[in-house]
């Protein structure tokens, strides 16, 4: 696991009062859709955080604005002290979706490079550090393969390698393991651990799942809907992911402390569905 | 090819032949059948045999035909269809006049370009072609072009890029396959348009003049073998581009028909 | 059936009248781009080696598009009370037209028959499909002088065989392929998921047809009856002028075209003609398309 959040240097990222509200543009047919209030959220370097929550609490929106691919109608997002804009403009972070969304047309490698030969990267070190990713996620056999001669977990791999290519600090992942099976996710949660623990990058990883965000993260935020906020932080003491962790009695405390913070009316008083 | 599929698509369609043309010679010769009613495939084999230089060479002017229409239109098309993609008021004038064009006759248009151009060269068949061919490759193309998966463009917005990094990474790759079905139901269009154009005068080289000329001589059996090798022209055509199509999307997912 | 019912669906007759706007647009552009080559253009057009790349400029080859339009009303022929060349070109169109329904009926029934035969079953499909594609590499002259023959040896219906049903046999013979292909690949379209299902209600074959893959193919068939009306006009024209039938749009091209030294801008009356025609009989069918949108809902491209 990565090191202590450390306070003062600058934060990965930092939300202040953030607020996103949807079709707010007149549409007599979609009445305003508010995704998100009043989120103040720092995420530490190096610092993992899960964002957990049901359906329609704003998870993945959050996540999106963190990356500026959503802008957010009120409040301020900064990433490593910039804009959010400016942190993508300067590649800052490296994003997975829940879709692995590989280049059907290109091998595992030339996907992997995708983003370095985006940004102008030359050919021998594209090739360079696309083995060096190979072999990070274990697909090393794999790299003259297409994308439909992969399974789910592999494609996944592949499509976490390319968020890393570029060395961000930060790294967005937006359920990356939920279309996969569980002794899978299992495996690929281990090697996610190991992979943050190697780069020392930050990560906001948005899950549904009570033991992933436990057994990956340094603190849960823990996120409820209508209108969606952040309604509990749950921080998480485990130490050293082992073998054994999934099985110990810490763990399982720590699952019950975020699934009753799911299931808690929170501070405002508003009651959950 | 796995012993069940050559039997479904190869073996079954050539015993359906074969039996057919048993049956089609027995019931020439049985029931008596007149020539001009209708030839029984060895009078159209003998026919193949004796003309076959003649054959081939009116094979070759209207395959030149249809291959250099068909061409012309497929660049014209593919031009067409980046513009389209990259002005969406291109797309929007362009793709309704597809569909006028391909509920229209095109062949009719062939005599007024030969008044237009000449009535000497090939040029006016070729233009013919090459707009029968230009439509059903420009819509598709346009298709491709257009369809973008969503996580894809995400992605490259991640990425900071640039609209050109977009349509050279993600775009153009991904229409190649669309492009190849245009292809593929262009070559067919266009075997059939070289030919069928020739009915509207013209030079007389091609198929199509032979087998107008052989019918209105009431050789029928010389005129279905011309006919014979009108089709396997047009097979020739689509074969090739089925073939393109099958090596430019190697490694993808197979798409449907 | 209301039309288009339902919230915050919209018409299906808006996209069309969408495209009929932008098509409308665009040949408004084309008579620009023909009346501006004109006035740039030289009488001799511009050639390549001897090959002449693009087209004579003058009024004998290129007439004005108002030359055009006012042939129309002038008589056709100059001999006395001939009519006016529009109700000649409109005379044709109609025989024609009626020609190429006829052709689309026959060619969508045989078609429509054809696919439910080949998606029951599978060994038709692989023995026909290959020459059901090949069919129609068959260049139609070729087919005409049969089809002539064989109907001089029948009789419908107690009637003896008329030119033009041989003309309709052949349109018919275009159109069938486009609804033979759409067709069977919208019957063999439902997924496993919803074939498991009715299985699962010991549903049979029949059944299965008529409550499941009928209305999953409906976005299939509709592209193709358009595909289809195409197909029988062209067959339509093409087949008049192999057979030599009097009366249609074809025969009147050919006619035009001949006599065009004479007169230029007589020929293009005829190519409207069957322009229009091709049109009409697609917004036709275009408006079956809106009557079926209830079975099609997400709209066929």
């Amino acid at each position: 696991m990565s090191t202590q959040v450390q306070m003062p240097t600058v934060a990965a990222v930092a939300l202040r009062a953030v607020d996103k509200t949807f079709g707010a543009g007149g549409s007599k047919q979609a009445a305003a859709v508010t995704a998100l209030t009043g989120i103040d959220l720092k995420v530490a370097p190096g610092e993992f955080v899960s964002l957990i929550g049901p359906s329609g609490c704003g998870k993945s929106t959050l996540m999106r604005l963190v990356a500026d691919l959503e802008q957010p109608s009120a409040g301020t997002i900064e990433v490593f002290g910039k804009t959010a804009h400016q942190a993508r403009l300067d590649q800052d972070y490296g994003i997975a979706f829940q879709a692995a969304g590989l280049l059907p047309w290109r091998t595992v490698r030339a996907n992997i490079e995708l983003p370095l030969e985006v940004h102008g990267v030359g050919r021998p070190e594209r090739r360079a550090r696309a083995e060096e990713l190979l072999e990070m996620v274990g697909l090393a056999d794999f790299a003259g393969h297409r994308p439909d001669q992969l399974s789910g977990g592999m494609q996944q791999r592949v499509a976490i390698a390319r968020a890393l290519a570029e060395r961000p600090r930060l790294l967005l992942m937006d359920e990356p393991f939920g279309a996969l099976d569980e002794m899978t996710r299992e495996r690929m949660q281990d090697e996610l651990v190991d992979l943050s623990a190697q780069t020392g990058c930050a990560v906001i990883f948005v899950t549904h799942s009570i033991p992933e965000a436990v057994y990956l993260s340094n603190r849960v935020v823990v996120m409820s809907p209508r209108p969606g906020r952040v309604s509990a932080i749950v921080p998480i003491a485990l130490g050293e992911r082992t073998e054994g962790t999934r099985e110990d009695t810490t763990f399982f405390a720590a699952v019950t402390a975020v699934r009753e913070a799911l299931r808690a009316p929170d501070r405002q008083g508003v009651e959950p569905r | 090819m796995t012993v069940a599929i050559f039997v479904r698509r190869v073996l079954t369609p050539v015993i359906f032949g074969v039996l057919l043309l048993v049956v089609w010679q027995l019931f020439v010769d049985l029931r008596d059948i007149p020539g001009y009613l209708l030839p029984s495939p060895t009078a159209i084999g003998t026919q193949l045999r004796e003309n076959l230089e003649d054959i081939l060479a009116s094979a070759r002017a209207s395959g030149a035909n249809a291959l250099i229409g068909l061409i012309a239109g497929i660049v014209l098309a593919v031009i067409a269809a980046v513009v389209a993609a990259w002005v969406p008021l291109v797309e929007r004038l362009l793709t309704p006049m597809a569909s006028a064009v391909s509920a229209m006759p095109i062949v009719a248009l062939a005599p007024v370009l030969s008044i237009m151009f000449s009535a000497t060269s090939d040029l006016p068949r070729r233009i013919v072609v090459a707009i029968v061919a230009f439509f059903p490759v420009f819509v598709t193309t346009v298709r491709g072009l257009t369809r973008i998966d969503p996580v894809h463009a995400e992605l490259m917005r991640s990425y900071a890029a640039g609209g050109w990094d977009l349509t050279r990474v993600i775009r153009l790759p991904g229409a190649v396959p669309y492009l190849f079905t245009g292809i593929r139901v262009a070559s067919s269009l266009a075997v059939i348009s070289a030919v069928v154009a020739e009915y509207f005068g013209g030079l007389q080289n091609g198929l199509g003049s032979r087998i107008t000329s052989a019918a209105s001589n009431t050789a029928y059996a010389r005129a279905w073998a011309y006919v014979v090798a009108a089709i396997g022209l047009g097979l020739v055509f689509y074969l090739a581009s089925l073939g393109a199509e099958r090596l430019a999307t190697r490694g993808r997912a197979p798409s449907s028909t | 059936m209301k039309i288009g019912a339902g919230p915050g669906r919209p018409w299906p007759g808006r996209r069309h009248l969408r495209s009929l706007g932008a098509g409308i647009a665009a040949f408004v552009l084309l008579i620009l781009l023909w009346e501006g080559y004109k006035l740039i253009g030289s009488p001799d057009g511009f050639s390549l080696h001897d090959v002449r790349l693009l087209p004579r400029a003058d009024d004998d080859s290129m007439p004005h598009v108002w030359q055009v339009v006012q042939r129309f009303s002038e008589p056709e022929i100059s001999a006395a009370g001939s009519s006016s060349v529009l109700v000649a070109v409109l005379k044709a169109a109609w025989f024609s037209f009626r020609i190429s329904v006829a052709g689309w009926l026959g060619g969508v029934l045989v078609g429509v028959l054809l696919a439910v035969l080949m998606q029951r079953f599978r060994t038709a499909q692989d023995a026909l499909l290959p020459y059901i594609i090949v069919s129609q590499t068959v260049p139609l002259v070729a087919i005409a002088p049969v089809i002539v023959g064989w109907g001089g040896q029948l009789a419908v219906f107690g009637q003896p065989w008329q030119p033009w049903m041989s003309v309709a046999v052949i349109s018919g013979y275009l159109a069938f392929f486009p609804v033979a292909v759409g067709m069977l690949r919208g019957l063999n379209s439902p997924q496993p998921a919803q074939l498991g299902l009715m299985h699962s209600y010991a549903a049979s074959w029949w059944q299965t047809l008529v409550r499941l893959r009928l209305p999953a193919s409906v976005g299939y068939l509709v592209p193709a009856l358009r595909l289809a009306a195409a197909a029988s006009v062209i067959g339509t024209i093409v087949a008049e002028i192999s057979t030599g039938t009097r009366g249609g749009i074809g025969r009147l091209i050919i006619e035009y075209a001949q006599s065009a030294t004479g007169d230029p801008a007589r020929p293009w009356t005829a190519i409207v003609g069957a322009a229009g025609l091709g049109l009409v009989v697609a917004a036709l069918v275009s408006l079956l398309d809106v009557g079926l949108s209830r079975f099609n809902p997400a709209g066929a491209r």
